[in-house]
């Protein structure tokens, strides 16, 4: 593969606690064009910890673009300028010899900074615990095809159910909503039957969370869509805006 | 020497789990809030015990060095996951699935662990389903089906290439609801780095809060580890980059003797290694083996582009060498050949790669056909490479992927430590030497959902264990341990960084302990290794303190790990006069090239018992064949 390295200037967020002035420091670094963002991190962090100089910290795991941990802000696009990429799948071949970066965290009164470029995305987990789930004790399932699910519906489904739960739809928007990563899973189990059931709750004590944690309104800008790694729709957003009002009505004697 | 009793069951194998769960005894449903569990590793198998326990009503700790348990690396397993539904009316039943398992593990696993896997198989699909897990379907509304590796059967249940993911974000929800019912409660960024031992007994865990350096104590009567696999020893893996050993090490060195650590699954089909800053390894499906075909140049040194070299001059070398299954061959024999190749100095451009080639598959079914099936994965291969696949035959390499080998347990999931269970790729029971695609899975949804649920209860009625004061000199002791070796590696103070030192362990390793072993290369390895370690422990240097977060420190502490680990590899692999699944020695193949497995002499599981850094003691756990006879892999 191609070794022609091209040269960056990278400016990188650093703060050193959640309550410390951040800002940011200049790296210039050449870099092979085969190599992930995220490599050239690491590159620039064995340099610094060879010269006994504090690391950048940053978040990444899988580095195949599903666990969701990885998320930077490039040049102002939540994961860089390329769609449907997550930071970890952002080669440098997508950048110019002499370009410069400017790396940051992602940025929302509800991803408060831990160190540098690691936000704090628990109030995800908070929301998907008040019933990003369906009722069902293990050892009772029915014969797994004793409910037939059409082909359409269960992609329609998994479309909803691909989202990875980065935070980029919160980071790419100004209110910072988390409308577009509340509905993929409202939508996942408004479509399938499995989550009949619990339907009407579901969105209701979802959404209550959701604004609890300090995440904004949705005010249909898309932004989040763009900036998706995995291109969930905005259309899920329209579908939970649906469930919760049919909500407000179908359920009023069952929730609290 | 310590007695390994795999405490299987009597009677015939098909009845052995339901006559085990009849003679288990129970914990009173009033009884079971009344215990304390603790849970390490939110992945498949972690979050699926976990939730199982809580449903049941047990108070579950479950613990994560992840922010969240969604971003396990379970997350990250592509093709899907075997179950022996028999949907297709291929034949297929749970005794293939479980003869299918024993063999393409080269005969060293344990018969009973492998049929109970294929047993609950069938549970495991409809539990998932019925949490909403969106399966691929047929137009009719039926589960769609594929062959995955190794099987001739379609068996496999996906969903597009992103099955683990939709099985975890199930397994996930099942936690959540757990979490939100207040039976489990959530430790996240928390890391394992001691297990506490009380009387012989496994009664907690000791943890580096990751965010702020303490280090805390919790208490419970059972110790459950789900925490993955060890391959990122090799440093360049398809594992995920904080995958690690640490909670098993630092529990073998408590006493749980480690087993077969010599049978790693090096996968047939990952992107090549382009430079030497390379952070890991990509895999692709394999699932790609059921329409690409596997080629090389016949010429040595040819670099011509692979358009220009017609077909005659073409070595479809898996296709030559096993007509019955060609392509889709188990990995192990795959990574094997493609290895072999390379070394002929027939590989791509002479380099380390060969091709997957899927012009026939655009012949049969058209580009759309194919952007149907594998889509993403052409998309991410493009993305990664930059090239596109559907012009260029794609380029692959073999990448170390799974363990088989891990702590050791018995049939109940529990290693020789009373009361610390083991799930997942953690352990060591159902693969043998080597794993069939779409099992693992199948292994850490069956030990959650469906095993440790029952067996736990059994430990817990007949032995009774106490509830230990995290006050305690035990507890005390153990702190004490993990705050000295914390300081020790932050006073160590040297020149080198982790990972340069852990990228030459991992060179060790891939060269000596890979896809081929020979005594000479494995005791050299063992020196180097050893010697590695030695200037680890002089020479690294990390960068911080002990009380923030700091990821030099946390990577550290896992090389220290993989530095013990490495070596105790070497060891197995060196222990090993045989070749089996993933564990190929030079000395022991057959004329025509293939494993030579000997059966009389090392038809066992080699635990080991930690001594010392660089000590262990070989014990050993004969596997008897009483359903399957042995036999000698034949894929021809």
């Amino acid at each position: 593969m191609d070794n022609n390295h091209i040269h960056l200037t990278l400016n990188i967020w650093r703060q050193e606690t959640p309550s410390s002035k951040g800002f940011f420091e200049e790296f210039k670094q050449d870099v092979s064009p085969d190599s992930s963002l995220l490599e050239i991190l690491d590159e620039i962090n064995n340099r610094l910890e060879a010269e006994g100089k504090r690391p950048i910290a940053f978040e990444s795991d899988c580095r195949e673009g599903i666990c969701g941990t990885c998320g930077l802000v490039v040049n102002g696009n939540p994961h860089g300028p390329l769609p449907k990429t997550a930071t970890c799948q952002l080669h440098m071949r997508n950048f110019n010899d002499g370009e410069t970066l400017f790396i940051e965290p992602f940025r929302a009164t509800a991803f408060p900074i831990i160190k540098d470029l690691i936000v704090d995305r628990s109030g995800f987990d908070k929301i998907q615990q008040a019933g990003g789930f369906v009722s069902f004790n293990a050892g009772s399932a029915p014969d797994a095809n004793a409910i037939l699910i059409p082909k359409k519906i269960a992609d329609l489904a998994l479309d909803a159910a691909e989202c990875i739960g980065c935070g980029a739809c919160v980071a790419a928007c100004k209110n910072s909503s988390a409308m577009l990563f509340v509905s993929a899973k409202v939508s996942q189990f408004a479509i399938l039957p499995q989550g009949q059931p619990e339907r009407y709750e579901r969105v209701q004590a979802m959404v209550k969370v959701m604004d609890e944690n300090l995440f904004g309104s949705c005010t249909n800008t898309y932004a989040c869509e763009a900036e998706c790694p995995k291109g969930i729709s905005v259309s899920n957003i329209a579908r939970m805006n649906r469930e919760y009002i049919g909500a407000k009505f179908k359920t009023e004697e069952l929730v609290d | 020497m310590i007695k390994l009793d795999s405490h299987v069951p009597e009677g015939n194998i098909s009845e052995k789990w339901a006559n085990h769960k009849f003679s288990m005894k129970l914990v009173n449903p009033a009884n079971k809030r009344k215990y304390d569990i603790i849970v390490v590793g939110t992945g498949l198998a972690g979050a699926s015990a976990a939730a199982t326990l809580g449903e049941l009503g047990y108070k579950v700790k479950a613990f994560s060095y992840h922010d969240s348990p969604r971003r396990a690396h379970s997350i990250a397993a592509q093709g899907g996951i075997n179950a022996a539904k028999n949907y297709q009316n291929d034949a297929d039943s749970v005794f293939r699935l479980f003869y299918d398992t024993v063999k393409g593990g080269d005969f060293r696993s344990r018969e009973a662990n492998v049929y109970r896997l294929a047993d609950v198989s069938n549970n495991i699909i409809d539990q998932c389903v019925a949490q909403g897990v969106p399966f691929a379907r047929e137009y009719g509304g039926m589960l769609a089906n594929r062959s995955f590796g190794g099987a001739q059967v379609s068996r496999t249940f996906y969903a597009r290439g992103e099955t683990g993911q939709q099985l975890l974000l199930g397994a996930y929800g099942s936690l959540n609801r757990q979490i939100h019912l207040g039976n489990v409660t959530m430790f996240s960024r928390r890391e394992m780095l001691d297990l506490v031992v009380v009387n012989g007994k496994a009664q907690g865990i000791i943890v580096r809060n990751l965010v702020n350096g303490e280090i805390e104590s919790y208490s419970a009567q059972a110790v459950i580890l789900a925490t993955g696999g060890y391959m990122n020893v090799y440093f360049l893996s398809t594992n995920a980059m904080n995958s690690n050993a640490t909670a098993s090490w630092r529990a073998h060195k408590r006493g749980a003797v480690y087993a077969n650590p010599c049978y790693t699954q090096i996968h047939p089909t990952c992107l090549p290694v382009h430079g030497e800053n390379q952070s890991k390894l990509v895999l692709m499906s394999e699932s790609l083996r059921n329409d690409g075909r596997i080629w090389v140049p016949k010429k040595i040194g040819d670099t011509r582009s692979p358009k220009d070299i017609p077909e005659s001059e073409r070595d479809y070398y898996l296709e030559r060498k096993y007509p019955a299954f060609g392509n889709l061959v188990p990995r192990d024999v795959a990574s094997r050949n493609a290895k072999y190749v390379c070394d002929e100095g027939r590989g791509i451009g002479g380099g380390r790669a060969v091709y997957l080639d899927f012009s026939e598959a655009f012949n049969r079914i058209g580009k759309e056909g194919v952007k149907d099936k594998y889509g993403n994965l052409f998309d991410m291969y493009q993305n990664i490479t930059g090239t596109n696949p559907y012009e260029v035959p794609m380029q692959i390499y073999p990448a170390p992927h799974y363990a088989m080998g891990g702590l050791w347990v018995d049939y109940n999931l529990m290693s020789n430590v009373p009361g610390l269970f083991v799930l997942g790729e953690a352990n060591f029971s159902d693969h043998g030497a080597n794993r069939l695609g779409a099992s693992a899975l199948m292994q850490g949804l069956a030990d959650g959902y469906f095993v440790i649920p029952y067996t736990l209860g059994n430990y817990l009625t007949t032995e009774k264990p106490a509830k230990v004061d995290p006050k305690s000199n035990e507890f005390k002791e153990a702190e004490n341990n993990v705050k000295e070796n914390v300081s020790k590696l932050l006073n160590v103070n040297g020149k080198q960084t982790v990972d340069s030192i852990h990228k030459r362990l991992g060179h060790i390793l891939i060269d000596k302990v890979g896809m081929s072993r020979s005594e000479t290369g494995l005791k050299e390895a063992i020196k180097s290794i050893s010697e590695l370690r030695q200037e680890f422990w002089n020479d690294v240097k990390i960068v911080g303190k002990g009380n923030e977060l700091n990821q030099t420190l946390e990577r550290a502490g896992r090389v220290s790990d993989f530095l013990e680990l490495g070596e105790l590899m070497a060891l197995d692999a060196l222990n090993r006069n045989e070749s089996c699944g993933g564990h190929f020695r030079e000395e022991y193949q057959t004329v025509e090239g293939e494993a030579l497995r000997r059966d009389d002499e090392y038809s066992y599981v080699a635990a080991w018992e930690f001594k010392k850094p660089g000590m262990w003691e070989l014990n050993k756990e004969n596997l008897e064949f009483e359903t399957i006879k042995l036999a000698t892999r034949s894929y021809k």
